[in-house]
């Protein structure tokens, strides 16, 4: 029996890690140092972040807050910021001339524009969809004031549409194109004859009125909000519209689909805006009062229809085609098809694009302070041209890009919550 | 939203295809007066003339001449919206409709009274082109600015009567283009160039407020002619004459010595034409022009003479501090000179 050199009796008991394999070393040693190149950067970054704060941090922490112009924060102290033009102006900036007594329509406004999109955004909220329908007219009334019956009457005349549709499909006439005509001459009708005469009549009667705000009073975010957000939720089913109209067999429609796609992608926006500001009105008849800010989103919807229907035509090509026969095989018709089968992967593929569009749309809304409508961007320099203020430049704009990031990042953080979602692949 | 509004549209888009243009509008004044505000097209914010103060409220030189012409028609000056419209778009807008007077510091010129088929009610303001130096740079006239660089928007009238004037005086310069005022300030401050040149009205409008304005001066010349004044569209005359007696009023109110604050105490006067003014005698000469009697009183009550507009909104008490200089009246050395009112 050989003796043993050694045996180990017990354990030896665990050692830490090295230094260098633990914890914030270990990540600084993978992320930021892990060759000479990554490291020269890190440093070379670090230096560059350091110029950067080195003198924002001073001017921005020691800030007036409360003078009283420009001058006063000259006098005090004229090498930090003058956020003080924000302590006078924020409500402007927000809200425009919109009359301060009535800043609690479009703050509620707001408020309920946050309640009305969480159907859409969670499918877990989606039986409060009801809301999110009914919100538009609510807030047009918020917003813009006058009887609440106007715009009731609206929803009655499309409800009254919609249902005489579904009764026409189902019992009557069972084909879905004439009931759709049907249904639109009913609407057409109704409006034309009985929605104004029923409007006065219940105003009247039960009289619930706001006062009326006229667009010119409407301005800063709450502008760019009203803009933005309608642009985006009119010009996404318009756009699914001229994407599959573009695919379509019947020549007309595919025709007239692209025709507006590359007329809309060959003109530039603020083209656009001109023509809605001031070329318009020497179409309309004499005297004709078309809102401006009504103008205005028609077109910033048409624009980003036109680029959200490409979008949504880049997924719709990206589908294998066996994904279109195999739906035909299963005996579905062209619309049970697109919306079951094509058009959700067609959509989950686009998102990042439709969400690029819808983010290029919500900065876009600042083009039109170009056209008498004061948005943040136009506003500030209104403010400056108040002698108080006259020479601010950084704190303003500085405030607006702020207030424009947060909407802008929630929506790209959204739209990459809604692909981990939706992920189907392993 | 007014349902007139949300029921229209569709009608309004039907009936485009057979609309008429905008020039075979009404009477002006039939169409302000129906819609019960007068649309006036102002800048987009310069110091002075117009801008928003902290409580929202729209004020300034131009902005105050509307609101004169709003009490006069309605006896409320605040019957009045405000159009902010950008110079690119200003004249289409007044010629649409879109606005129904533009007092939005533009230079009569010309072409601008002929081709653009506009016209010009009067001036408002004389201003001219000057320069901006640093005190220390020891300069006390432009004539002393041969060789200097010279900041200068670039695509401006400004442009070409800087070339003019260095040339006339046989004297040289280097230009630094910028794109407008704001940058020509920074370029100006950050030493990228000797003088900057702009409207001296706008040169007193920033320097007040440049951080130490005591080390900045304005010389003295004035190298151009820009005479500023409210507009309105060829084709309304009676509306034209509305707008320049509005004026005309402010004007002569101050050679009368008549102000807001003391105009109730001219009711004894033995000067007829003030009784005409203010429509306190026995003819009703606004009447030619189907104006209210009282218009020009409400308009002078309102906003006050020509003087006190200037003094709040460009004067000393207004902080920009502008001398009188040309804009003053006639009978105080200036050339401002109403026709009688008769």
């Amino acid at each position: 029996m050989s003796k043993l050199a050694y045996v180990r009796e017990k354990e030896i008991p665990q050692s830490a890690p090295p230094i260098t394999e633990v914890g914030i070393i270990k990540w600084l040693r993978e992320n930021l140092f892990s060759s000479w190149l990554n490291s020269i950067l890190t440093v070379l970054s670090l230096y560059f972040i350091f110029i950067l704060l080195k003198d924002f941090i001073p001017w921005a922490y020691g800030a007036h807050w409360t003078t009283g112009s420009i001058r006063e924060c000259y006098d005090v102290n004229p090498d930090v910021a003058c956020f003080s033009v924000l302590t006078a102006r924020w409500k402007q900036l927000l809200f425009g001339f919109y009359p301060p007594e009535e800043y609690w329509r479009p703050t509620l406004t707001f408020f309920l524009l946050i309640l009305s999109i969480i159907p859409i955004l969670f499918t877990r909220f989606v039986r409060f969809f009801w809301f999110s329908l009914l919100y538009p007219g609510l807030a047009i009334w918020l917003l813009w004031g006058g009887s609440i019956w106007s715009v009731a009457i609206i929803y009655f005349g499309l409800g009254l549409g919609f249902l005489s549709f579904l009764i026409m499909d189902s019992r009557l006439i069972r084909s879905a194109s004439i009931s759709l005509l049907a249904a639109c001459l009913i609407t057409v009708l109704f409006f034309m004859f009985l929605a104004s005469f029923s409007a006065e009549m219940l105003s009247s009667l039960i009289p619930i009125y706001l006062p009326y705000v006229e667009s010119l009073k409407f301005g800063g975010f709450t502008l760019s909000l009203i803009v933005g957000v309608t642009g985006i939720v009119a010009s996404f089913p318009l756009g699914i519209v001229l994407a599959l109209g573009r695919q379509s067999d019947l020549p007309l429609v595919k025709m007239i689909c692209v025709g507006f796609i590359e007329f809309i992608r060959g003109v530039p926006l603020i083209t656009l805006l001109f023509v809605a500001s001031v070329l318009l009105n020497y179409f309309l008849p004499p005297g004709s009062n078309f809102d401006i800010v009504l103008r205005v989103i028609i077109m910033v919807t048409l624009f980003s229809a036109a680029y959200m229907a490409e979008v949504i035509r880049g997924g719709l090509a990206g589908l294998p085609v066996g994904q279109h026969e195999a739906s035909a095989a299963l005996g579905l018709t062209y619309w049970q098809s697109q919306r079951l089968i094509i058009m959700p992967q067609a959509l989950k593929i686009s998102i990042p694009g439709i969400v690029n569009t819808f983010i290029g749309l919500f900065k876009d809304t600042t083009l039109v302070s170009i056209i008498s409508l004061m948005d943040p961007v136009g506003l500030a320099s209104l403010i400056r041209a108040d002698t108080k203020w006259n020479g601010i430049y950084w704190e303003l704009y500085i405030a607006v890009g702020l207030m424009f990031f947060i909407f802008c990042f929630g929506m790209s953080q959204y739209s990459q919550y809604l692909e981990r979602k939706l992920k189907t692949d392993n | 939203m007014k349902k007139s509004i949300l029921f229209g549209i569709t009608a309004a888009l039907g009936l485009s295809a057979g609309a008429v243009f905008a020039d075979g509008h009404g009477s002006t004044l039939d169409v302000v007066k129906e819609r019960g505000n007068l649309l006036c097209g102002v800048s987009t914010g310069s110091p002075g003339f117009s801008g928003v103060d902290d409580s929202g409220m729209n004020v300034g030189f131009d902005v105050d001449y509307c609101r004169a012409l709003a009490a006069a028609i309605f006896n409320d000056p605040m019957a009045v919206s405000f159009v902010p419209l950008s110079s690119a778009v200003r004249f289409t807008a007044l010629a649409s409709g879109e606005v129904d007077i533009l007092a939005r510091n533009t230079t009569w010129t010309y072409s601008r009274d002929t081709d653009l088929k506009q016209t010009f009610l009067g001036v408002t303001y004389y201003d001219g082109q000057g320069f901006m130096v640093k005190k220390d740079l020891g300069v006390n006239s432009t004539l002393e600015l041969d060789g200097a660089t010279v900041c200068i928007q670039v695509g401006t009238t400004t442009e070409l009567n800087l070339a003019d004037y260095f040339k006339a005086n046989n004297m040289s310069y280097e230009p630094v283009p910028t794109t407008d005022n704001a940058e020509s300030k920074q370029q100006y401050l950050a030493g990228a160039c000797d003088t900057y040149t702009t409207d001296a009205s706008a040169l007193h409008g920033t320097r007040i407020n440049l951080e130490n304005p005591d080390d900045h001066m304005v010389l003295p010349e004035i190298i151009s002619k820009e005479p500023l004044g409210p507009l309105v569209r060829h084709g309304d005359d009676n509306w034209a004459d509305i707008g320049r007696w509005v004026l005309n009023a402010l004007v002569i109110a101050e050679e009368k010595g008549i102000t807001s604050a003391n105009i109730d105490s001219f009711a004894d006067t033995a000067d007829a034409e003030i009784h005409r003014l203010l429509g306190t005698g026995d003819d009703d000469i606004l009447a030619m022009m189907n104006m209210p009697k009282d218009a020009m009183y409400n308009a002078i009550k309102a906003t006050g003479n020509y003087g006190e507009i200037f003094e709040r909104n460009l004067g000393a008490s207004s902080g920009i501090n502008i001398v009188r200089g040309v804009n003053n009246s006639w009978t105080n050395g200036g050339i401002l000179y109403s026709p009688p009112f008769r």
